[in-house]
């Protein structure tokens, strides 16, 4: 294998000493063939598998100790192989990390034990040992020459009888055979992985180009390559870079993320390091995977690019359609975008295209190989290049354009990240349709483009008057909006701002304010650089102005980049220290131009925050400058317009737990609660919604009873006109139900009536909110006939068909908690809803199937004939035992009790047996989730009622790591185990293996429990163990 | 001066100033005395500020560039129209100039603009207060057009009655609506800044101005 490792396998670039493979698919794909060659060798050559290594293959591992069970001296650190080589050193030896190995059989063991972390550890492997055939046969074998190789193995066999070179040989022969099956199936693999050739990437680019530009439709807003030369063999990259098979360097910019600078090289396209200096010179170093082409490269990078472009293919197909069968109707040719809603049409289009970029790069080329050598032409041709001379100076100008974007770039990457995710993008991609020259347009877009004339061309008193005229027009009016920026209005309006004339800064803002309730004037106001200037007037000594700023900032504030720009300026501070002003309440003396109430003042800044804080970094920002006691104070006036912005602020920022702790410090619930009793609904509906957000702490879920805050909440839940307040109405009970004492108000309120009342006709947002509320309440009996007395359980089933996956989660808990009642149980098998939950099991969501499987539990329970419903369903216990495979723990844990409640009826248990519950379960036992191990070991207790189970489950090796579940901290945990084990105890092996791994003694520290259940359980164990001693001794001795 | 003078006449004048406490007045009476220099043997009533050195204040001292306006604002703080401010109308005027309500200043802002005083602003007054307020325009064959058309843009805003010239009440309603309109045609008032600046150098150290 030496060869294909050396010759195939891609290495970094770091040098060869210290190389580490990069993770390409080829590596990837070399490695996976290595793992199969070494776990069948056990099989195919057991004899050789023995045969100990000239020097042990030496590698830094992930692996703890506690992985490795029987066959292994475990101790905390080490682990040492019980088979040892004949002067006694064992085969393989862990000193963590270190591991070294030093046979084939305990390499395939261990690849066995990694399980999942196979790959890695291969690749640490072959990473530690650079040539491992020289450590596994010696020197000798490293040296031979391909060619001369067999000669060479002829040539030993020959002169040696040494049985032990016999062996050695015939292993250089399997590495060889290894290494040529490397060299072809990578081969294979590259020819598939097809290189891409200058023509396809120009083509390609051309392509994205033609769809690129701004608005909402195109699918990038820009894509240029970095160089305007371009060579004879169609590349832009340097000619030092051809050689390593690069074609050209292009710069992305997405809509959706900062922007990309990509290699594309014969190998594929992937992120290069961007422009690294002042030169512009491309750090060439790959960043990130290699992907097959640019359209796959940037539908992984951007989501704005896939869904535009599988649009943009729709429409083409769409059109192609029309124009070639020209049937379509009417309707659907004139609303392509309601087409594409269709969500399946969608997705078959986006495959479509896959398919056809796909089958274009199949063909290898071998075209570009061929012209790799470009440089040393291009040596020769030293006067052609300059007679490019014009051409290359030009694409250095270009590359600096360039690094000027990259250099950007990099400083946002960490803003784009860390933005909140409950931020709206409604407004940032608008269609950016500027207005047709002469085509109809209204008076008002002359006359504003006279009055922007005399703004342009106006000392201070013609400004302020085109101002003051300007704003008579209905500037709320779309097309005044936009007369305004077309004619560069905003851009002398911004321009004013940066004067000293305070009035036409007045006069300017009072404008912008305005029109910048458009979301195309908002971006233009943030492409022009506006944002900074208005953050620095937010410390202008005139009050008015201030106001005027932070209003408009609110207005501008409303999508992501101009939320940064804002805090990236120093807003968020200043903005902040509007806040304070409200502190002494005198009126000013006189009412002029340039002063206002600091209530006002207050008003504007809260408003501005308000919109700035659905950034995450911005709710950061405002709580580093001290802004959740400034808020807390205004929250105690009673100026409607005031608390709105206020509450507002405070429940987008509720998002986070430093700010719910925070409120919670500040005493700022009790205020919220009384605003509940506001007779404004918008404000109500705030206020609500932050209570929503806050009440997953539990004292703050109290501060609300205690304040008298579940009342309001009950009565509001009359109001079912206004939705959004409904739905955060809804959202404040259900999580103030989380706590029982609330549950206990809530009934006295009858809200648990109102409650299954709005189960039917409501939009889903409040559906969600209502079923999880329900779900809480149905913890308690009282609860849960009430729910059955008002005919909730049928409305709750009919929600199990739906797709709303939180709607889901929450309805499948509720109707779970209904049927821990006997008598709701009977409802819901009437209505057919078991088999509902079970279906949902198939949902691909593992929240919606870990909670499914959790209500299933208590309908098991307590349905009348559970077997005999149980087996009803086809094909039902071999999907709950096939879950059993799934990776998420919750998942796991709620299928285990699933399993657990199923197996109480022996014929089910038959089954789930045959469909393999045993090795599943056994797998699974190696896990620290408490959770997951309390019903895992609760499901093996029950499963040990079948058959040879016991026995099966002891092969299986689940009984080692169940003895260690003994050493958790939780009871449950421990009740579960004790039960199981005394289960597994029947069998003697069984009794063999938990005392070899010390049970005994954690056993019997367990009879000291309080627990009964325990203490029995432990005691019943211990006495198997005991027994079967008792019996061997005496086996012995008589 | 003597001081018993002074005091004398600084309570005269604060009794009837609305917006100057009594050290405010005789701050102001110090800086005036200043500004035209003391001469003591010419009697205190007929000594005054005139239109040049009044000029000069509202130039260096509140940056006022427009001389048509500082002319009129001359007039506007001479009330009696001998040709000199003296120092009743300094006090008066400045109350207004730099304190007054926003009815005040109103009525301050229209008798400077009413250029004739028959209680109408014009259009014609409107053309020659607006006539240098637009950048000359090397494109436009009437450069006068712009300033034309201003007047209309200012009529259509602020005259209510549709007669073609500003009477004070239409004047007074479109500065309600927006302050802005205040100082319409040209500023005749201070700006923030100035104001500040002047208040705080007159009101506290009164030193720097001796040598003013």
């Amino acid at each position: 294998m030496g060869v294909a490792l050396t010759r195939s396998a891609q290495w970094t670039a770091a040098g060869y000493g210290t190389g580490t493979l990069e993770s390409t698919p080829l590596n990837e794909e070399i490695l996976k063939e290595i793992i199969v060659f070494v776990e069948h060798f056990i099989y195919k050559y057991p004899h050789e598998a023995k045969f100990v290594f000239v020097e042990p293959l030496e590698w830094n591992t992930d692996l703890e100790p506690s992985a490795f069970e029987s066959g292994y001296i475990v101790s905390e650190t080490t682990v040492k192989s019980e088979e040892v080589d004949k002067n006694g050193q064992p085969l393989l030896l862990l000193s963590v990390p270190q591991i070294k190995v030093r046979s084939f059989g305990q390499l395939a063991h261990f690849l066995f034990i990694a399980k999942d972390t196979k790959l890695k550890e291969a690749q640490a492997c072959i990473e530690g040992n650079r040539d491992p055939v020289v450590k596994i046969l010696g020197s000798e074998f490293g040296e031979m020459k391909e060619d001369s190789m067999a000669l060479n193995i002829l040539n030993k066999i020959s002169t040696d009888d040494d049985p032990e070179n016999e062996i050695k040989m015939k292993i250089a022969i399997l590495l060889k055979q290894l290494d040529l099956h490397l060299l072809n199936h990578s081969l294979k693999y590259i020819s598939l992985q097809i290189n891409l050739n200058p023509k396809t990437v120009k083509k390609d680019i051309e392509l994205l180009q033609r769809f690129s530009g701004k608005g909402e439709q195109t699918v990038l807003e820009s894509i240029e390559y970095t160089s305007d030369y371009e060579f004879t063999n169609g590349c832009r990259a340097p000619p030092w870079r051809q050689m390593y098979g690069e074609i050209c360097y292009v710069l992305v910019k997405p809509h959706d993320v900062e922007a990309l600078c990509i290699t594309c090289s014969a190998e594929g396209v992937f992120l290069n390091g961007g422009k690294t200096d002042e030169e512009g010179d491309i750090d060439y170093e790959r960043k990130g995977e290699v992907y097959k082409d640019l359209v796959t490269f940037l539908k992984e990078k951007s989501a704005v690019f896939s869904e535009n472009m599988s649009r943009q293919e729709n429409i083409s197909n769409e059109e192609q359609k029309n124009q070639i069968e020209e049937v379509l109707t009417k309707e659907e040719a004139a609303v392509p975008q309601k087409a594409i809603s269709s969500s399946d049409r969608l997705k078959k289009n986006h495959i479509n295209f896959v398919k056809t970029q796909m089958s274009k790069r199949l063909e290898p080329s071998l075209n570009w190989r061929a012209k790799v050598d470009f440089k040393d032409k291009n040596l020769t041709k030293d006067s052609q290049e300059e007679k490019h001379g014009g051409k290359v100076e030009k694409s250095r100008t270009s590359i600096s354009h360039g690094k000027v974007q990259l250099r950007k770039s990099v400083d946002k990457i960490e803003e784009t990240i860390s933005e909140s995710s409950s931020e709206s993008e409604e407004d940032e991609e608008q269609p950016d349709h500027r207005q047709e020259a002469n085509a109809d347009l209204p008076s008002e877009y002359w006359q504003i483009q006279k009055l922007v004339k005399y703004l342009k061309g106006g000392n201070q008193t013609a400004t302020v008057i085109a101002l003051c005229s300007m704003k008579d027009f209905n500037l709320a009016q779309e097309t005044c909006q936009l007369a305004i920026r077309d004619v560069g209005g905003l851009e002398v309006l911004i321009n004013l701002l940066d004067t000293d004339e305070v009035k036409c800064k007045i006069g300017s803002l009072k404008i912008l304010k305005e029109i910048s309730h458009n979301p195309q004037i908002r971006r233009n106001i943030v492409d022009l650089g506006g944002l900074p200037i208005m953050v620095n007037i937010l410390d202008s000594p005139y009050k008015s102005l201030k106001c005027l700023a932070a209003e408009t900032i609110a207005n501008v504030a409303k999508f992501k980049r101009a939320r940064r720009a804002v805090r990236q300026h120093g807003g968020i501070t200043k903005l902040v220290a509007l806040l304070d002003c409200a502190q002494n309440a005198t009126e000013p003396a006189q009412s002029s131009l340039y002063e206002t109430r600091d209530v006002e003042v207050a008003r504007c800044g809260a408003l501005a925050l308000w919109s700035c804080s659905k950034s995450y970094s911005n709710k950061e920002a405002i709580r580093k400058a001290g802004g959740i006691p400034l808020l807390a104070r205004l929250l105690k006036t009673s100026h409607e317009n005031m608390l709105i912005p206020v509450v507002g602020t405070l429940q987008e920022c509720a998002s986070e737990e430093n700010y719910r702790a925070a409120i919670k410090a500040e005493r700022i619930i009790e205020n919220l609660v009384k605003n509940l009793n506001s007779e404004n609904e918008q404000l109500q509906e705030h206020c609500a919604m932050a209570i929503y957000q806050c009440a997953e702490d539990e004292e703050t879920r109290d501060l609300v009873r205690l304040h008298g805050g579940l009342k309001p909440l009950a009565s509001l839940l009359n109001n079912t006109k206004n939705k959004e307040l409904l739905a955060a109405v809804t959202g404040a009970i259900w999580k103030c139900s989380i706590s029982k004492e609330n549950v206990i108000k809530f009934r006295e309120y009858k809200a648990i009536e109102t409650l299954v009342g709005l189960l039917t006709d409501q939009p889903e947002e409040v559906l969600v909110n209502v079923v999880g509320a329900l779900g809480e309440c149905c913890q308690e009996h009282e609860n849960r006939v009430i729910v059955r007395r008002c005919g909730g359980i049928q409305p709750l089933v009919n929600l199990l068909v739906g797709i709303n996956q939180a709607l889901l989660v929450n309805v499948t808990k509720a109707v779970g908690a209904c049927a821990v009642e006997p008598e709701n149980m009977a409802i819901i098998d009437r209505l057919d809803g078991v088999r509902l939950l079970w279906s949902l099991l198939k949902n691909p969501h593992p929240d919606v199937k870990a909670s499914a499987a959790w209500a299933l539990c208590p309908c098991i329970e307590n349905a009348k004939d559970a077997g005999e419903m149980v087996r009803s369903f086809v094909g039902g216990l071999e999907l709950v035992v096939n879950l059993l495979k799934s990776d998420n723990k919750e998942v796991l844990a709620s299928v285990c009790a699933a399993i657990t409640n199923i197996a109480k009826d022996q014929e089910n248990l038959a089954v789930i047996t045959d469909h393999g519950v045993v090795p599943l379960l056994s797998k699974l036992a190696n896990t620290n989730n408490d959770n997951l191990r309390r019903h895992l070991a609760e499901a093996v207790s029950r499963c040990c009622m079948w058959g040879r189970n016991r026995v099966a489950f002891g092969e299986h090796r689940a009984v080692a790591p169940l003895v260690r579940y003994l050493k958790s901290n939780d009871t449950n945990v421990h009740r579960a185990t004790a039960q199981a084990l005394y289960q597994l105890s029947e069998d003697a092996d069984n009794c063999i293996t938990m005392h070899e791994n010390g049970a005994v003694k954690l056993l019997l520290d367990m009879v000291g429990s309080p627990d009964q259940e325990l203490q029995e359980a432990a005691a019943g164990c211990i006495s198997n163990i005991r027994r079967l001693a008792l019996a061997t001794e005496k086996a012995r001795y008589t | 001066m003597n001081r018993k003078k002074l005091q004398k006449l600084t309570d005269n004048l604060t009794k009837n100033c609305k917006h100057f406490n009594k050290f405010e007045v005789n701050c102001l009476i110090k800086l005036f005395y200043n500004l035209v220099g003391d001469v003591p043997e010419r009697p205190v009533a007929v000594i005054g500020l005139d239109r040049n050195a009044f000029r000069n204040i509202l130039h260096v001292t509140f940056g006022m560039t427009d001389d048509m306006i500082m002319d009129r604002v001359f007039r506007g703080f001479d009330k009696d129209n001998d040709g000199c401010v003296n120092v009743s109308e300094w006090i008066n005027g400045l109350s207004v100039f730099l304190r007054g309500s926003l009815e005040e200043k109103m009525k301050y802002c229209f008798e400077v603009f009413d250029l004739n005083g028959d209680g109408f602003i014009s259009k014609e007054e409107m053309f020659h207060m607006l006539k240098n307020s637009l950048l000359k325009q090397p494109s436009e064959e009437d450069p006068d057009e712009g300033i034309k058309d201003l007047v209309e843009i200012t009529l259509k805003k602020m005259d209510h009655d549709h007669d073609g010239k500003l009477s004070f009440a239409d004047y007074e309603k479109a500065v309600r609506e927006e302050t802005l309109l205040l100082e319409a045609f040209g500023p005749c008032l201070p700006d923030p800044k100035s104001q500040m600046e002047f208040e705080t150098q007159v009101f506290k150290d009164l030193t720097d101005f001796n040598d003013m």
